[in-house]
């Protein structure tokens, strides 16, 4: 029977490598994170608290709704012990499904505001992301600019270039424009900007950036790390930051923050993983990193954002972005925004 | 999995023997007929997962969908849908045609050239096709300063026939490696036949070769058509709303995983729908060609037409594979340094042996599933073995979470139960396998090796056995010198459709890979999920250039 010898063999060949990669059993001192920043943003800082406290950790990276439905299925034997996600939105969610636990930690509240965290201690920001107006300096003054009610303003007809409504960024801002504005208000505006578009909604922040700079539009809306990026790579381009409602709500922040799993098998050394995140020198390291803002104020910014100048930031809790997160999606469809 | 594969050779013995026969059950052939149950009832477990959220009713949400996105992202599904299948179906048609049976300049060069953008993603094309032809690409930018004009009349490749070149330039090789299988084993001497009929060349490749190869063709359409429904990448990165995006916005935006589970299941029904009409169509038709056809001498084109032939498949390749190409590489040299580390090795490594196992896997379970096919044609089977295949016209992500909620369960399952026998707690034990993520492989890509199996098993006729057997050739020595033959291009066809698209898998391999073990695709992921394209061109261009190798042996094997 040399064809049973033949598959039999093909079977053992695929069990044996199969169980190569098995994942082994291991109960040791160590944290395991999901995460939906990317490596590069969050491998660094990993590297330094192991270097720090001899704790090593694990890791594997995924869209959030991925890591969330993962989270649900693997319910109390998920091997995972912290949460890390890009939003507050997600956090949030996370928190609703019941998948974090509350942790008081003097260390998390000391160093996070508390408008970056969840009332209950289910998560905190560990970094700050601003949404910002960039604008073409060869075509608009900036006196002419003053809010993000503003740009729903007829003056803006085929002048605005906006990221598609698909993005979270995009999400949270408009959640935070109801919890201020109220709906009916909010689609108000939502609709000015879409009759305002120059054209189609743009799949990035930087290729928003790089139709404003090519005078294809004036104006955008981006997180100021795409700016810093795409400045650092094309120092010509005629771009600038305009810090936008300074004399009313402030600018809309987002956090990048992370949360204790509920069952996690190692929840001290998960605090700890996430009090050294808020630490000023891992603070410091997420700014370099990624030019994003620490969410620490006590700690340092880095020279290329503070070039950018400080700004007033909008105090509302971030949570607002994440309990208002469905309801704007659907105020962006009504509102035609793609 | 032993056992079925034993009973494979005595079923087809008996079934031989007793075609005639009025009362062909037996133990063995029962046996062999639970084999697409089982293998249809693995796979579609997933899709039951889907579509359990029907019992989770989401009106609130689909009444908006409704009554603000619905209709049209159903019709831009419907516009793009038809596009994909008509472009890649004349493009893949006509390409294999004319490198089949014609010679023209550079004929042999393109006849496997036209293969290699089989291994860009198309979400690869994509970027690239934005990067070069959009308002801020080089292009536009140069017109623009030249013209010294706004250039606001340049058509947009941000549009519904930008996705649809670019989809039809990424998905045509589907169409044009089937159709060419069947061209080349068939077309030639049709050709001939027609002519003895007194037809041109053009009436007989409509009224013969083209009808004759109508399950190759359907068969690389439909590969085309249910990934173009599947597809996010593609269509996010050009901002077009179809039935995907809505479904992602549905979870991510409005966290409703049992909304997009619904919208989702909507998806599946109508490919189903596609599926059995084109199933009943085919019912009526035999399809029958015996043997590879003679070396008959290729049809020498000349003048305008060597000219259009050639400049066709020209433009083809170029801007299927030859423009992002060397895109990539140029956007590669730019950002080299800070790419490539010694972890490349790694990735490119992981990513051959995941693709290496996963088409032999699944290419194994569709040799399986199409062997069923043909020895049970009734209305059960058929329909089992064909929602075996259906799991490619599910959204990535959307198919990745339904494979992984009953694994977990089994998972779970498996830990409670070694602690309340053993009293030891083992947490989870086949999560972060490969076995896992080869069984969601499988469960993803089985059409994608069903489809050329199933084409060309139509080939061996119930004559052919019987004639195999008038001549004392049965059971395993049947399989090995007369079926294995025809299928071969089939099966090295499936073998390398499964490999490459394994490549390329995004959604499945993040869900489900083992901890600090990331392949390219993973690699391209974390670049570009920052919007980071141009970093991702190293790793990009990494998986084309490994994605070559087996598509070479495939050209190798098919061409010589």
């Amino acid at each position: 029977m040399s064809h049973s010898i033949f598959f039999g063999r093909w079977c053992t060949v695929i069990l044996l490598l199969a169980s190569l990669f098995a994942a082994p059993i291991s109960r040791a001192e160590e944290v395991v994170v999901y995460s939906a920043r990317i490596e590069q943003l969050i491998k660094p800082l990993f590297d330094a608290f192991t270097r720090e406290t001899g704790i090593p950790v694990k890791f594997t990276t995924d869209k959030e709704g991925a890591l969330l439905a993962r989270l649900i299925a693997e319910g109390k034997r998920t091997p995972a012990d912290v949460l890390i996600t890009t939003d507050a939105g997600n956090l949030w969610e996370a928190a609703r499904k019941g998948l974090l636990k509350p942790v008081t930690s003097p260390v998390l509240t000391a160093n996070i505001p508390e408008h970056l965290r969840d009332p209950q201690g289910q998560w905190f920001g560990l970094t700050v992301r601003a949404r910002t107006i960039v604008y073409n300096t060869q075509k608009v003054k900036p006196d002419a600019l003053s809010t993000y009610e503003d740009l729903a303003d007829p003056k803006w007809k085929q002048r605005l270039c906006l990221r598609t409504s698909q993005k979270v960024y995009n999400q949270s801002l408009v959640a935070m424009m109801i919890a201020e504005h109220g709906e009916a208000e909010t689609e108000r505006i939502v609709k000015g900007w879409v009759a305002n578009l120059a054209t189609d909604p743009l799949p990035d922040d930087t290729r928003a950036m790089e139709f404003v700079a090519a005078g294809r539009c004036d104006v955008t809306l981006v997180n100021t790390y795409y700016f810093g990026r795409l400045i650092n790579d094309n120092p010509a381009l005629p771009l600038a930051i305009f810090w936008p409602n300074q004399n009313t709500s402030g600018v809309h922040v987002n956090i990048s923050g992370a949360g204790v799993i509920r069952h996690s098998k190692n929840e001290r050394a998960a605090i700890q993983l996430l009090e050294y995140l808020s630490s000023e020198q891992a603070q410091h390291l997420f700014a370099e990193l990624n030019m994003e803002y620490p969410a620490n104020p006590r700690s340092e910014r880095g020279e290329v954002i503070n070039s950018w100048g400080s700004f007033k930031a909008n105090p509302m809790n971030v949570v607002q972005a994440g309990e208002l997160q469905a309801k704007a999606v659907r105020l962006m469809d009504r509102a035609g925004y793609r | 999995m032993e056992n079925s594969y034993s009973s494979d050779k005595k079923a087809i013995t008996r079934s031989a023997f007793r075609r005639s026969s009025r009362y062909p059950e037996d133990g063995a052939r029962s046996a062999w007929r639970a084999v697409p149950f089982l293998i249809a009832g693995l796979v579609l477990i997933p899709v039951c997962v889907v579509f359990s959220s029907v019992f989770s009713p989401e009106d609130e949400i689909w009444q908006h969908l409704v009554v603000t996105t619905l209709p049209r992202l159903l019709t831009n599904t419907l516009w793009l849908s038809l596009g994909i299948v008509l472009g890649t179906s004349i493009l893949g048609v006509s390409l294999a045609w004319f490198t089949a049976i014609y010679t023209f300049p550079g004929c042999r060069f393109f006849s496997w050239a036209l293969f290699l953008p089989l291994a860009i993603p198309a979400y690869v094309t994509a970027f690239v096709a934005l990067g070069i032809f959009d308002y801020t690409g080089p292009l536009q930018t140069s017109l623009r300063s030249w013209f010294d004009s706004d250039l606001l009349w340049f058509p947009d490749i941000r549009s519904g026939s930008g996705v649809a070149i670019v989809m039809t330039l990424a998905f045509y090789p589907y169409v044009y490696l089937l159709a060419r299988n069947a061209f080349l084993t068939q077309g030639k001497r049709l050709l001939e036949v027609a002519q003895s009929l007194g037809l041109n060349h053009r009436q007989g490749f409509f009224r013969v070769a083209l009808p004759m190869a109508r399950p190759w063709i359907v068969a690389g359409t439909m590969l085309a058509l249910m990934e173009t429904l599947a597809d996010f990448g593609t269509v996010a990165i050009f901002n077009y709303d179809t039935f995907t995006t809505a479904i992602y916005k549905t979870w991510f935006g409005m966290f409703s995983l049992s909304a997009a589970s619904q919208l989702a299941s909507l998806l599946i029904l109508i490919v189903l729908v596609i599926i059995l009409i084109e199933q009943r169509f085919r019912l009526r038709m035999r399809f029958a060609e015996n043997k590879k056809s003679a070396r008959i001498e290729r049809i020498r084109l000349v003048g305008w037409r060597a000219v259009v032939v050639t400049g066709m498949a020209g433009t083809v390749l170029f801007f299927a594979f030859v423009l992002p190409v060397v895109q990539l590489s140029i956007w590669t040299l730019d950002s080299f340094a800070d790419g490539l580390d010694q972890r490349y090795l790694e990735f490119v490594w992981h990513s051959l042996l995941l693709s290496a196992l996963a088409a032999l896997i699944t290419c194994l379970a569709a040799v399986m599933l199409v062997y069923a096919a043909r020895l049970h044609t009734g209305i059960s089977t058929r329909l089992a073995v064909r929602l075996a295949t259906i799991g490619y016209a599910l959204p990535g992500a959307v198919l990745a979470v339904g494979i992984f909620i009953p694994l977990a369960w089994l998972d779970n399952l498996m830990s409670d139960w070694m602690s309340i026998l053993f009293g030891i707690e083992t947490g989870l034990l086949i999560q972060g396998t490969l076995a896992v993520m080869l069984i969601a492989y499988m469960t993803r890509f089985l059409a994608v090796s069903y489809f050329p199996l199933e084409s060309a098993l139509q080939r061996v006729t119930r004559s052919i056995d019987e004639a195999a057997m008038g001549f004392g050739v049965t059971g395993w020595s049947m399989l090995k010198s007369v079926h294995f033959p025809m299928l071969r291009g089939g099966l090295f066809t499936a073998v390398v459709l499964v490999f490459v698209d394994v490549m390329k898998e995004m959604p499945i391999t993040l869900m489900t890979r083992p901890f600090d073990w990331d392949t390219l695709a993973v690699r391209i992921f974390s670049l570009t999920s920052e919007g980071e394209w141009e970093q991702a061109a190293l790793p990009a261009l990494t998986l084309i250039l490994v994605g070559l190798v087996p598509i070479v042996l495939l050209v190798r094997q098919t061409e010589t």
